[in-house]
């Protein structure tokens, strides 16, 4: 692994200055390498970043890498790290054309790490050099307790899925834009009016009052603790209602976990914080592949081909970018769709669509005319890397225009017992299934939390809000077999299962139209039925009792 | 950078320490031109966590895989495309499909150079049982003369290619190539310690010297995990032995329901069903007649290996126990496996019993084993279960 020579730095800050141009935003300093194949398989393990800590599950990957990549070789262009400065990693066999691709490829990647805000939280993190103070404290606790250390890891991993990602984001975004009701607004806004429901000329009064206090410099809580010595007390509770600062698992577990207490247990918690927290600095970059995808070919594609350093090699450019960026008959690809639902929202907001006319409109042939000229599609696709992820972005965008365009529809597959075949057939061109279909590719982790009410004697009380998908049967027992270690005490885990009566295989119920269920369903099947079941982990044996 | 060894050490640790293991060995498999496929030993593992499980969900109707995205032409209710779901065997009738995909399909030589590592992990372990001289073959050095080294100067064979480029490069050096664009090879200079030859040299070959038997049950009672039990533990024999004794080991592969056929290669050993009935005698037997035949036993170390569900329609194994005493005249060990189907719970199955009854175990109990096993078993098991075979 090293650093790229000055010829092709040379061709880097070139890119940066037309990326600029274009609009795109990041930091100056960047660094790239130059790395072999093997040393992909080897950084894949570790979410490619150099430093992080080692753990044998990453070896384990590894070893399966270089067996996979003996049977199926495979070239890796780049990759891009959420660093400061950004680190990308380049092929040892490039040539300068296809560097410059990529080049701008890896710039619109770092463009959408620095101003997403799902990525507020790691804006001004440097992680390789975090993750290498973290990777040098597991060692050194490695060196004192052997083994231990990586059931910790093993079993701080077995929950780092359950990271309230979005609480954190939520109380980072909050914090900064004052969401949370200062005194003045809550006194006025919901104290007066819905708490005490005073008369109109009481408010206007007290209104007055204010803005006299403000001019003489004088406390206006005084008189307000005088005449509603409640004031103070209802205020707090009504803070923490709005934003109830609750902690996720690991949290609760860090926080109350008496086997942590222990003296001789306490570098356990180090160890947990380390994978917490480098959980939650991929949380976004998870749940907005199909968008940085998408946005990265956008780019790249749109600024090579304005390039003129690279006149001559259009074709070759052409021959890359489809293998990156085409449709796939069957399947999906997230770079071709992000990059054509990007070019998608460009072009119905430079035509003024995405208005109430234009809704309203139910002419189809007015419909495809309809031009407004507004050319805002370039500022708006801006807009919506900065403050979408990848459900809203699907969710938002994904409209029948969208999918008959590109000839889009839900691939189903089925058993075909005479030719002994899976035959694919196209199932759905309507937009909510397709769009149904590709939310449920996004990464969503089941939405699991302590009960604090039913976590009594030693007993830590987990609840599954129960989103019409089952958990993973075989991964219970381990999974809680951890917490328990971590907890020091008997795990309770609530959930729910088919039960017996219930026919697995119907549909489950589409968020976006719910009627549709019952149209499209198999009649010759009943819906699931669910119950609730509580999974009890106690000294390493698990049970299941009914509710 | 950890090794297999290392890793498998640690997982033993798991188990003094409480807790399951977590290692399996896993096989990728890479589909090759005919059935050379190609399969590597990998080790593999899971993180469990708490995640949905979307296998229930998916199946909206039986038959039903999981729904994806496409593009193209078409109306609702159109085919687009058919895959088999599984690859054509290309050959037999009557032949069903495999089990256990992944399960080590594998063509014979590709195969040898993969298993190595699962071989080496196991060679720790495990020695071939009862292993004789068996006379001049186990020098195993025979020699053959092949055009492969190369010599400047003089030769057998002149090496066009590598003149060449030696000849462009001493007139590179020379300045005799000004520009590269536009060469004339009239202009050259052609030192004669350019020319490369190939010359004839001595290449090593190997002979055998234990040869091994797989034998595998394949009838319509196999269904399932059986099976792939069966052949994880002949996956990982192999292995060993392909590791531990190089080339020095030949293997034999043939299945058998009512009747034995003797496949080519482990692949096909591997991957063939039928629906047919069970005669456990007649592999047996052929394994008989092949060393009678080709008059193995003088020059080879033999050895049987056998894998079944248990069943057999021959309740008192009579004809089996004929053939098998035959095969004690000359072979250095039979190991029987049978696996048996949750479904026989803790039941005698027909083969136990009558080689149970018939006391070859211990009458012979240097020459043959028998391990018996469920179906659900982890690889740790089976693993034992070699032990067994070859202790």
């Amino acid at each position: 692994m090293e650093l790229v020579n000055q010829h092709a730095k040379g061709i880097m800050e070139e890119c940066k200055l037309r990326a600029r141009d274009a609009g795109l935003r990041f930091d100056d300093e960047t660094l790239e390498y130059i790395v072999t194949n093997r040393d992909m398989i080897e950084l894949s393990p570790k979410i490619m970043i150099p430093t992080l800590y080692d753990y044998w599950v990453h070896d384990v990957r590894v070893l399966s890498g270089k067996g996979m990549y003996e049977a199926y070789p495979s070239n890796p262009y780049e990759t891009v790290i959420n660093t400061r400065p950004a680190i990308s990693f380049y092929n040892d066999n490039n040539p300068d054309w296809l560097n410059v691709m990529i080049f701008y490829h890896v710039l619109a990647h770092i463009d959408f790490f620095q101003n997403n805000l799902y990525y507020k939280n790691t804006w001004d993190v440097d992680l390789a050099g975090q993750a290498l103070a973290d990777k040098r404290l597991i060692a050194q606790l490695r060196s004192e307790k052997g083994r231990w250390v990586d059931y910790v890891i093993e079993f701080a991993r077995g929950i780092d899925n359950l990271v309230g990602f979005h609480r954190d984001l939520n109380r980072t975004l909050t914090r900064e834009q004052g969401h949370v009701p200062d005194r003045i607004d809550f006194y006025f806004d919901r104290f007066l009016q819905k708490i005490k429901s005073i008369p109109q000329h009481v408010y206007l009064k007290e209104i007055d009052r204010y803005n006299q206090c403000r001019k003489d410099h004088a406390d206006f809580f005084d008189q307000v603790i005088e005449q509603h010595p409640e004031f103070e007390e209802i205020f707090q509770k009504e803070k923490q209602k709005i934003s109830p600062v609750k902690m996720d698992v690991m949290e609760y577990i860090l926080k109350y976990s008496s086997f942590l207490r222990r003296e001789e247990n306490e570098w356990m918690k180090s160890v947990i914080h380390i994978v917490r927290s480098t959980s939650l600095y991929f949380q976004p970059q998870i749940r907005t592949k199909t968008m940085n995808e998408g946005w990265a070919s956008f780019w790249h594609a749109h600024l090579f081909l304005k390039d003129d350093r690279i006149r001559g090699h259009e074709t070759d450019f052409a021959k890359v970018n489809a293998t990156v960026t085409a449709m796939p008959k069957v399947g999906l690809n997230p770079y071709a769709l992000g990059l054509r639902l990007f070019e998608h929202i460009q072009e119905m907001e430079d035509r003024g669509r995405y208005s109430l006319d234009y809704f309203q409109l139910k002419d189809a042939v007015l419909r495809t005319k309809y031009d407004r000229t507004k050319n805002t599609g370039t500022d708006y696709i801006f807009f919506v890397r900065e403050n979408m992820d990848d459900f809203s972005f699907i969710n938002t965008f994904v409209d029948q225009e969208f999918v008959d365009r590109h000839h889009l529809f839900v691939a189903g597959k089925r058993f075909n017992p005479q030719h002994n075949t899976w035959q694919y057939y196209i199932k759905s061109k309507k937009v909510a299934d397709y769009k149904q279909m590709v939310i449920n590719t996004l990464h969503h982790p089941p939405d699991i939390y302590v009960v604090e009410e039913k976590t009594r004697n030693g007993i830590l009380y987990l609840n599954h809000r129960f989103e019409n998908k089952p958990l993973k049967q075989d991964f219970i027992e381990n999974t809680m077999i951890g917490i328990e270690f971590l907890w020091g005490g008997p795990v309770h885990l609530e959930t729910s299962v088919p039960s017996a009566a219930a026919q697995p295989g119907s549909p489950y119920i589409n968020f976006w139209d719910p009627g549709a269920a019952g149209k499209t369903a198999d009649s010759r099947q009943s819906p699931i039925q669910w119950k609730r079941v509580r999974y009890v982990l106690k000294d390493r044996k698990l049970h299941k009792q009914e509710l | 950078m950890i090794t297999l060894d290392e890793l498998l050490e640690r997982d033993k640790k798991r188990e003094e320490d409480g807790f399951k293991r977590k290692i399996r060995i896993g096989r990728i498999v890479k589909p090759g031109a005919g059935n050379r496929e190609k399969i590597i030993v990998v080790p593999t593992t899971v993180e469990e966590k708490f995640v949905h499980d979307d296998t229930l969900l998916n199946d909206q109707s039986p038959g039903e895989g999981e729904p994806t995205g496409g593009t193209g032409e078409g109306e609702e209710g159109d085919v687009i495309g058919e895959q088999p779901v599984r690859p054509e065997e290309g050959e037999g009738q009557g032949e069903g499909d495999g089990e256990g995909p992944g399960e080590g399909q594998g063509g014979e030589h590709e195969m040898e150079a993969n298993a190595y590592e699962l071989g080496k992990v196991l060679s720790q372990d495990f020695e071939l049982p009862n292993l004789k001289d068996k006379g001049k073959k186990r020098a195993l050095a025979r020699y053959v003369y092949d055009l492969t080294d190369k010599n400047r100067g003089v030769g057998q064979i002149l090496d066009k290619k590598a003149t060449l480029k030696k000849i462009v490069e001493t007139n590179m050096s020379l300045g005799r190539i000004p520009d590269v664009t536009r060469i004339d090879s009239a202009g050259f200079v052609v030192s004669p310690r350019d020319l490369i030859f190939r010359v004839l040299s001595r290449e090593k070959q190997y002979e055998s010297q234990a040869l091994v038997f797989f034998l595998r049950d394949y009838s319509g009672s196999m269904g399932g995990k059986v099976t792939q039990t069966v052949v994880s533990q002949h996956v990982m024999l192999y292995s060993w032995l392909v590791y531990q004794y190089e080339r020095q080991v030949e293997t034999r592969f043939i299945l058998h329901d009512t009747e034995a056929r003797e496949v080519t290669d482990f692949q096909k050993y591997y991957s063939y069903k039928v629906a047919g009935g069970t005669k456990v005698y007649t592999a047996f037997q052929m394994v008989n007649e092949i060393v009678e035949k080709e008059n193995l036993a003088r020059d080879y170390n033999i050895y049987v290996f056998y894998g079944t569900d248990g069943d057999d329609w021959e309740k008192d194994g009579k004809q089996t126990l004929v053939e098998i005493e035959k095969i004690f005249t000359y072979a250095a060990r039979i190991g029987i496996s049978v696996v048996k189907h949750t479904y026989t719970g803790t039941k005698e199955t027909e083969v136990e019993k009558y080689i149970q009854g018939s006391g070859v175990l211990d009458r012979h109990s240097h020459l043959i084993k028998m391990d018996v096993m469920g179906e659900n078993v982890d690889d740790s098991r089976i693993i034992q279960g070699i032990k067994t075979l070859i202790s």
